[in-house]
Order: C-alpha cells, then structure tokens, then sequence
C-alpha cells in the first residue's frame, strides 16, 4: 500500500494538478505535497499525489557509491590471482 | 525508465552481494519493515542470493494486515448502512473479519467501491450527493497526508456527505514494540522507504540511540535494497549502529513538511490496536475534534460486536517477526492467496502472500546471476 512509483511530470496547471504518464495511460495527479516540482521532473506518485521529488544527483551519487564498491571488488578479485573464485 | 533500470544493474548488484558476503561473518538477522520490501525481495530473489549471510525477517508493515479485526468488522458494517456508499483501496475487499469481507457485503447488495486516490471517494461524494460517501482510510504515513489533503478539500469545496473511517497508524511505535517485546534478535532494520518520504530518516534516529540498532532507509529496487542491506551488515559488524539513508534520491532527512503539516492539521496522534500487537500507544490518527463531522465512526456509530481472529491464523506472529509464513500450519494448505484465512495472505504486501507468490517462481531479473560467483 505504500507503493509509490517514479513518474515524470508532462504539465501543471493553475491548481497544481500535473499530468503524468502512469502505465501508458495519462493521469492527474495533485502536487500539492511537493511545491518545488516542476515540469520535467520526476515524482514518487502515491494515491494520486506526489509525495517527493526525485533528486537526480543523489541518484547520481548512490549509483557512483556503488560501482565504486564494483571497483574495489574487482581489484581484490585481480589481487586474488584466482578466476573468479573470489 | 529512469530511475528504475539504473537501480537493477546486475553487475553492481554482484558487486554488492559479495561485499555483503565478506563482510558478514554469520548471518546476520535483519528485519524489512515494509510489506512493499518483502515482495521486492523475494521478486529479485535477494533472498536466495543472501542466504547464510543475512537472514530476512519480515515485520508489520502491511496496513491491511495490522488493522484490527474489530476495525474491519466496523468498516464492514458501516458498508451495510443503508444509503452509504464505503470506498477504499483494493486491497481491502477481500480481506476477512469476524464474520465475512467487503466482498461479501457487496455481494449481499452494500455499495462498496475501488477507489485509485481518497481524492477520487471526494469527486464521487460530489456527484452522489443523495448518498453517504465513506473513505475507509487504512494506510500509514505515507498514505495518511492524501487522505488529509482529501478532506480539507471536501471541507473547502463544500461536500457535506463525505466523510472518512480513519484507520491510520504510526510506524515508528510499532518498530518500538517489537524492540520492547524482544521476542525476536534483530541486528539491523530495514527502514520503510516511502513512510520515511513523509516523517525522514531523522524520524529513525531513536533506534540506534536507544536500541543500539542500525537503520538503513531503502528504495526498492534491487540496489536500493542490497545496497542497504550492505550498510546494516557493515554497521551491525562494527558495532557503530547509525541511520543511512540508501535511497537519499527519494527520501529527506527532514521528510516532506507539506505532508507533515496536513497530518498536523487533520489528524491527532492517539491509541491504535494492530493486529498481533493489541493497542499500541501514540501509534493511531484520529480526525481532530474540529472534524468531528467528518469522523465515520461518529457520524454513523454503531454496536460493537466483539470480534474474533480466524481460528489457526498465526498472521500476528508474523507481524511480529516471531515466526516465518511456512510455520503457520495452514499456510499454503488451507490458506491460499485463493481462499484466504488470514489478511497477510490476502494483501498485495502481505507477507504469507509474497512467500506464497514466490516460493518456486524464478527471479524475473538477471541479477539473478549474481549468485554463483563468489558461493565457491
Ligand atoms: S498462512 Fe494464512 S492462516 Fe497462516 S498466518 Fe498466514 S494468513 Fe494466517
């Protein structure tokens, strides 16, 4: 029930009603509970309003977090000398 | 789409389960509060890929699943009043109390209806004015400030006929009491991604003080919740409990102060009852007495029968961690997502349903592959 999906914002009008694309079918939600969004950006969508901007550079920063630990996992696979059998 | 394929990448996926299996060097036991986690985990497989690092132990959040045989016998009467219509989410209608379900009472001729947004049950009150229109608001904070939000709009627009059964509760009193009961060890706790949009990761902050226990708040997707899981492994190891916030590109540490404000406005925090738990304190929202007349459960009171909980159902050891899904006796024999015995087989976030669902399906991801590597 707390299910919440990304969805990018295609218009807002005067009431802050946005239409979104939901599962390929256009939708209205309310932005009342994110005042700073803006056309473009992407929203959690939950029941019909959007709870939370999406911040593309934490998302940027958590991908960069984790293929830095690929990273290290590689060279401590290389140190092992052995194939893959780490 | 963006923000869902980047956070299913199987190559950093292995990466992160093989750091969680150097790292741990038990398993080491982890509790996913959220009913929408449990289902993620098992449709990525992470559990098979985890197994003998970190033990998955699911926890109460699934709000059908909590709320209360009583409450759901209520909102089954109150469906039966003549002239109301009773709207909710899906998930509600097949789930079981005392003496039937929402299904049941639709069939029997009551008025009940899907609803996708509280704010579409308002729209709906607007153009049946003859008619009682009655959100059954059953949720947690997530959900709770759109159903404050729909009500100020009923009150702003003018819509005397709708009013709302609010069910709503708390998260964070529920994960204390598992901790207070200490019926099952936890070494970390997997905290509630899109509640923790709402009230923050700050909100956590009272586990590791006062429990010593880490908290990591995760999205869910397949990184989202490895790399979390990651974070509790390494902290429960080095003994430095904290909150981390896994999923910042969502969550604030300060939440979302809109959303917290229309809690504030509409509701106050008072007594709730969970199923498994009984009544904990400070863990429910009631409608402020300003709203009085918008409170179904004044608007339209009714004899409370004393309700009883499906015999053999062990859905509230569940919520508690205490037991597994497969050590319920019925689970998958008498009681199937078909015919449902209790509401954590019933609900889309219920536990005995995910392990139901997923129990010999395959992972429908190729991180599946990350297996293998690194097992030998
Ligand atoms: S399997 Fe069915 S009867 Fe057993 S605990 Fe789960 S919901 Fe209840």
């Amino acid at each position: 029930m707390c299910l919440a999906i990304p969805v990018q914002i295609q218009s807002i009008d005067a009431d802050r009603n946005a239409i979104v694309a939901l599962g390929g079918v256009s939708r209205q939600i309310s932005l009342i509970m994110t005042p700073e969004a803006q056309v473009g950006d992407y929203v959690l969508v939950h029941t019909g309003y959007a709870i939370s901007v999406l911040s593309e550079e934490e998302a940027q920063a958590s991908l960069e977090a984790f293929a830095e630990i690929a990273k290290i996992q590689a060279e401590m696979e290389m140190g092992n000398g052995e194939m893959g059998h780490g | 789409m963006k923000y869902i394929d980047d956070f299913r990448d199987p190559a950093l996926a292995r990466a992160l389960v093989e750091q969680i299996r150097r790292e741990a060097p038990r398993p080491i036991r982890v509790m996913e509060f959220c009913g929408g986690h449990t289902h993620a985990i098992f449709r990525f497989g992470l559990r098979d890929l985890l197994a003998g690092a970190v033990e998955l132990r699911s926890g109460p959040g699934c709000p059908v699943c909590v709320t209360a045989a009583a409450d759901l016998d209520r909102a089954i009467a109150l469906a039966d009043v003549p002239g109301v219509t009773l709207t909710t989410f899906g998930d509600m209608l097949r789930v079981p109390g005392s003496g039937g379900d929402l299904q049941a009472a639709r069939a029997r001729g009551a008025d009940v209806r899907i609803v996708y947004s509280p704010a579409d049950a308002v729209t709906l009150a607007r153009e049946t004015p003859r008619r009682e229109v009655i959100f059954l608001g059953v949720g947690f904070e997530t959900t709770a400030p759109g159903v404050a939000a729909a009500l100020l709009q009923a009150e702003a627009g003018r819509v005397p006929n709708f009013s709302v059964l609010s069910l709503h509760k708390l998260t964070p009193p529920a994960t204390r009491a598992i901790l207070e009961a200490g019926e099952v060890a936890l070494e970390g706790i997997l905290g509630p991604g899109h509640v923790s949009a709402i009230i923050g990761s700050a909100a956590w902050e009272f586990l590791p003080r006062e429990y010593g226990i880490p908290v990591a708040i995760s999205g869910f997707e397949p990184l989202d919740l490895l790399g979390a899981i990651a974070a509790l492994v390494r902290a429960a190891v080095r003994g430095e409990p904290a909150v981390s916030n896994v999923y910042s590109r969502g969550v604030r540490a300060q939440g979302n102060p809109v959303a917290q404000e229309l809690l504030a406005r509409v509701f106050e925090i008072g007594e709730a009852e969970w199923r498994g738990f009984g009544v904990i304190p400070a863990s429910g929202l009631a409608l402020r007495a300003e709203f009085a007349s918008r409170d179904a459960a004044l608007r339209f009171p009714l004899a409370v029968t004393p309700s009883r909980e499906p015999p053999g159902c062990r859905c509230g050891e569940v919520l508690r961690g205490v037991i597994e899904p497969p050590d319920c006796a019925l689970f998958g024999r008498a009681c199937t997502p078909r015919r449902p015995i209790g509401p954590c087989m019933v609900s889309a976030e219920g536990a005995c349903a995910a392990y139901y669902q997923y129990r010999e399906q395959a992972p429908a991801w190729r991180g599946a592959d990350a297996r293998g590597r690194g097992g030998g």
